[in-house]
């Protein structure tokens, strides 16, 4: 929660900031300048407050003996499912922002170029022992794949 | 350069035609960009120092393309060795590729009109990687038989599926010349068109005569009206965009031929100038769409392109292919389509398709009237902050836009359905581009499932099937939220099992 919060008002903050300096330094363009800035700030505060909540209470994801579930979003929600026998790679990736959160994303991609099922915001230590898991799960499961 | 490859008997060399097609090539670029700076340096200056100049360049440029070519030649060898297909390669860089041959996936010949009448072709050998051109090699040029001959070798660990080998090899459909009347019903037509038109443009500025042309079409039309003339040039840009569409058909579709042979491949063979043969392995198949673009649809004729893995290559026309057939009437589609995945029974493509509730259809006349409101509202905005013409602008759009934005939202929803058809999930949707999908159940690589607040409140969800093939994904649009549940766990059973018991969308 608290990452995608950060996440959030970096993502706000960054181009309100710019705009606001510049706003100051450019006298004749300051109104217009200005106003997008002071939108964006609020606009970005507002959900940094908001979404995150709604987003952790509708954020789901199980691993079963036959495939990986997902459930992300809540104005468009959407269930990912990719079955173990599918899986081709697993990946878990730590940012710089999600390492200060002791936190990991988990990568499970499929022969589809579009089918892949990330579970974002994971417990470090839960995403390296899924990964090692689902690892070991689709070594096991000998199959094409495609 | 070579002397690493020559002394081995096995590796196969281009063909020694390289060094002359590359000078054909570059002098023919050369000639052609030599005749128009030769225009500007006689309005300049003299004949002579045109030709003193020009003549020189033109054959230093040939000459150049004749090095190339006959470099490619010396540096380039391949092998085909019972594992591998190495190529070695690289005019600059040496590159040694290997391929496994099994991760093969298509060997395409290609013939334009100078290798043609060299009698030689360009091999294409893909393994479909999705990573842009590193699992491509070309060879350039090979003479035909040998290019025939590496084909048959490469493609030869193909197995054949003794089971279902009960569809006789041979000639699936027959190059029919009536189907060119489809050729101007597409969208080419008006591209060309423009695309025509402005090619004029620009040739006249190169010798810079832009302005003359434009004067000499103006005073054609003399005093007339400016819709008039707005309205003979539009009426002139089709009838050349449709010709234009007319060879261009003829060029990529010529004697087309799709056929499967012995080691169950399928090759489709076209081109009037350009020969091109391209074969697909029928294990990588994992299904069809029949494609219908406006067009096409009203004249009743549909495209058949293949949803197979490894296709989607970094290289270029992708989309002709995985054109199996270009647009043929509606029956001759759903027939082929039926004997390239070995359905003889009953073409997917033409199953009776189970509809959509009826929120899928005010949804879309929602979008409709919603994307022509909102241009509207630009428009108004301008016309009163800017000027009163664009107001009149708004209204007049307005009363065609919005019957055209309520028919296509009709028609997009009439599209719109799903079914399972044997071994086959079969989703239809798109009214500009009206695509029927019948992807192989066991091609179904993983599910996504959409749902927005608003289609939470109609009752209604998009299931998208993910698949290594085609475009990777294929999707139900706005079906009934049980009708697409029900869909996604009769065509994969058990996998969306516990997903439905637990909490689902129906029970959140």
């Amino acid at each position: 929660m608290g990452l995608w919060a950060l996440q959030l008002v970096l993502l706000a903050g960054v181009p309100a900031a710019i705009l606001g300096v510049l706003g100051l330094l450019i006298e004749p363009a300051r109104f217009w300048l200005l106003l997008p800035a002071v939108v964006i700030a609020v606009v970005g505060a507002v959900s940094a407050l908001l979404f995150p909540r709604l987003w952790f209470r509708h954020h789901r994801w199980e691993v079963t003996d036959h495939a990986v579930y997902t459930r992300t979003g809540w104005l468009f929600q959407e269930w990912r499912i990719a079955p173990l026998s599918r899986i081709q790679t697993v990946d878990t990736v730590r940012g710089p922002l999600e390492q200060r959160f002791g936190l990991a994303t988990l990568t499970v991609t499929t022969a589809s170029a579009k089918g892949a099922v990330k579970i974002e915001g994971l417990d470090a230590e839960t995403a390296a022992d899924l990964a090692e898991a689902l690892t070991f799960a689709t070594q096991t499961t000998p199959e094409d794949a495609t | 350069m070579s002397g690493d490859v020559t002394g081995d008997l096995a590796w196969g060399r281009l063909d020694r035609r390289a060094g002359l097609a590359g000078a054909i090539y570059a002098g023919g670029f050369a000639v052609g960009s030599g005749f128009i700076t030769g225009y500007w340096v006689v309005v300049e200056g003299s004949l002579a120092t045109a030709l003193t100049w020009i003549v020189p360049a033109i054959l230093l440029v040939t000459a150049g393309g004749a090095v190339f070519g006959e470099w490619m030649r010396r540096v380039t060898a391949y092998q085909v060795t019972p594992e591998m297909f190495e190529v070695r390669t690289g005019v600059l860089f040496r590159k040694r590729l290997a391929l496994r041959r099994e991760r093969i996936r298509s060997v395409d010949l290609t013939a334009g009109q100078v290798l043609r009448v060299l009698d030689t072709v360009t091999v294409r050998v893909g393994t479909g990687e999705h990573a842009g051109k590193e699992g491509t090699v070309t060879l350039w040029p090979l003479r035909r038989e040998t290019a025939q001959a590496l084909r048959a070798a490469l493609l030869a660990h193909a197995a054949v599926d003794e089971a279902r080998a009960h569809v006789s090899e041979g000639a699936l459909v027959r190059f029919d010349r009536s189907w060119i009347r489809y050729a101007p019903l597409s969208v080419v037509t008006p591209v060309l068109g423009v695309g025509a038109f402005g090619g004029v443009l620009q040739v006249a500025e190169w010798f810079g005569q832009q302005e003359r042309v434009i004067e000499t079409v103006g005073s054609w039309f003399g005093p007339a009206p400016v819709l008039v003339i707005i309205a003979v040039l539009a009426a002139a840009l089709f009838v050349v965009g449709a010709v234009a569409a007319l060879g261009l058909w003829i060029e990529m579709w010529w004697n087309h031929t799709l056929e499967r042979e012995a080691d169950g491949t399928l090759r489709v063979r076209r081109g009037l100038l350009t020969a091109r043969s391209i074969s697909l392995q029928e294990s990588r198949l994992r299904g069809v769409e029949l494609v219908e673009p406006l067009g096409a649809r009203l004249a009743g004729a549909a495209r058949v392109d293949a949803v197979a893995t490894g296709l989607t290559t970094g290289e270029e026309d992708k989309t002709d292919s995985r054109t199996l057939l270009p647009a043929a009437p509606r029956d001759v589609a759903d027939r082929v389509a039926a004997d390239v995945l070995r359905e003889i029974t009953a073409p997917p493509t033409a199953a009776p398709l189970t509809p959509h509730p009826a929120s899928a259809r005010r949804r879309r006349l929602r979008w409709a009237l919603g994307s022509v409101v909102a241009l509207e509202a630009v428009l108004v905005l301008l016309g009163l902050l800017l000027t009163p013409v664009l107001l009149h602008v708004a209204w007049a759009s307005a009363v065609v836009l919005v019957p055209v934005a309520i028919l296509l939202a009709l028609d997009a929803y009439r599209a719109l359905g799903h079914a399972i058809s044997g071994d086959y999930l079969v989703a239809r949707s798109g009214t500009v581009r009206r695509a029927t999908v019948a992807l192989q159940r066991r091609g179904i690589v993983g599910w996504t499932v959409r749902q927005s607040v608003l289609q939470r409140r109609a009752g209604l969800v998009t299931v998208i099937a993910t698949t290594a093939a085609g475009s990777g994904a294929y999707a139900v649009h706005d079906a009934a939220e049980q009708d697409g549940l029900a869909l996604a766990d009769a065509a994969v059973p058990d996998l969306l099992r516990p997903f439905l018991e637990g909490p689902g969308p129906t029970a959140p």
